[in-house]
């Protein structure tokens, strides 16, 4: 696919930025679901 | 017999006489880095096998990356096939704790806006008249993350691995000096002195277990080009908290570690040929380099004083700017600057979140535009 360099560099900083953060929303939601289904216990760490 | 005297003393000045007038300056530029690796104490791992393999480079007639030179080998074994960057990813997870990031896992979001760097600079180079592919490498430079920036460079742009490689690892040394006049111009004097309180232990093994594996996972499912990347540092912090296979972890962060970090530096400083690195384009990277480290920064604190409206003022936004992948160096340069408005202010342990935070983001965020970069049919 042929593109100028103007569209190019709006997508990645678009779609990146945007890709990027969705990701990492996505991971810390899913990281406090765990932490919530799978609390800490003092008896594990033992 | 005069004449063969005459080929063999030949013989022992054709090196004085070969030398391109570029090669003396970058013997200098080799022991300034050296300079800086021993007696400055910036990066030494790196940057005295990069200083020394940029000398032997630039020595004439030794052939040294030629076909068959040792260099040319360990570059062609190492580099090009990706294989140094993925090893020492495996590394770094295995010393990486995690927990702090876990403990609030809000602060992913902060190591996601400390890679928008990467995505402003991409435009500027390309603005500047680089190719689209060399555009991404240099904007990776903005990870702060040698690994990663080699990764993408060595692919995607391999006649700019010097130049990106240097960049990334010095900037990423630089940070104590970057960071703090932007850190203190984004935020006003009550921002600064914002207590988050001390971090509390409220983690279990088994999340810390599973954490690795739903990056890799769901990570790979949503950018599969940079699975090596996001797979390679999951599963050096996995070896470490299974505890299963502590050998196999310490061999990780330790021997194999430290043997291709030579290998590694080695091979960057290889490819500082005068003849190709000093061109006015390694200046522009330089300074491309310097301004998404800067804006790096910057994205990182605005994006933290937004999280300190949306929590209704819990959160500092001086960790904004350790949402970068430069770990530990940017969590204790938070801590600092906190310090300085409050001596009881603990910020160390919740900048240290955001700096792992930075780590997963920067790998994220190559992974991302690797795949982008697939989907647009550009790779």
């Amino acid at each position: 696919m042929k593109m100028d360099n103007w569209t190019f560099g709006i997508t990645m900083i678009v779609v990146g930025m945007g890709g990027t953060i969705l990701t990492l929303w996505i991971l810390s939601l899913i990281m406090s679901l765990l932490k919530k289904l799978l609390p800490y216990s003092k008896e594990e760490e033992k | 017999m005069s004449e063969a005297i005459v080929n063999g003393l030949y013989g022992l000045v054709a090196g004085f006489l070969n030398m391109h007038w570029s090669n003396p300056i970058m013997i200098v530029v080799g022991l300034v880095l050296l300079y800086l690796g021993i007696k400055k104490d910036i990066e030494p791992v790196l940057l005295v096998p990069i200083g020394f393999g940029c000398i032997l480079v630039n020595i004439p007639l030794a052939g040294l990356m030629e076909k068959d030179g040792f260099l040319r080998i360990i570059y062609e074994a190492g580099i090009i096939t990706e294989l140094f960057p993925l090893l020492i990813f495996v590394g770094i997870g295995a010393m990486t704790d995690f927990g702090p990031l876990l403990e609030n896992p809000k602060i992913f979001l902060l190591g996601a806006a400390g890679q928008f760097g990467i995505f402003l600079t991409l435009a500027l180079a390309l603005a500047l008249g680089f190719t689209k592919l060399q555009a991404v490498s240099i904007g990776i430079i903005g990870a702060c993350d040698g690994p990663t920036a080699i990764y993408v460079t060595s692919q995607y742009a391999p006649e700019l691995l010097g130049a990106v490689s240097v960049a990334a690892y010095c900037y990423m040394s630089l940070v104590p000096i970057i960071q703090p006049p932007i850190m203190r111009a984004l935020t006003t004097k009550e921002e600064k002195m914002i207590n988050m309180g001390t971090v509390k232990k409220s983690v279990s093994k088994t999340t810390k277990l599973l954490f690795p594996l739903v990056v890799t996972i769901l990570g790979g499912l949503i950018a599969p080009k940079g699975l090596p990347l996001l797979g390679t540092i999951m599963l050096g912090n996995f070896m470490k908290e299974c505890g299963a296979v502590s050998r196999l972890t310490k061999a990780s962060e330790n021997e194999i570690a430290n043997i291709v970090t030579l290998l590694l530096g080695i091979s960057i400083g290889a490819t500082m040929d005068g003849k190709v690195f000093l061109t006015s384009q390694t200046l522009i990277i330089l300074i491309l380099g310097f301004i998404a480290i800067c804006l790096d920064t910057a994205c990182g604190v605005l994006f933290g004083k937004l999280l300190k409206v949306v929590t209704g003022g819990k959160v500092n936004p001086l960790i904004g700017a350790a949402g970068i992948s430069a770990y530990p160096m940017s969590a204790r340069v938070v801590q600092k600057e906190g310090q300085k408005y409050d001596k009881k202010n603990f910020l160390l342990m919740h900048a240290m979140g955001a700096n792992t935070g930075g780590q997963v983001g920067s790998v994220m965020a190559a992974a991302v535009m690797l795949s982008i970069l697939k989907g647009m049919g550009i790779i």
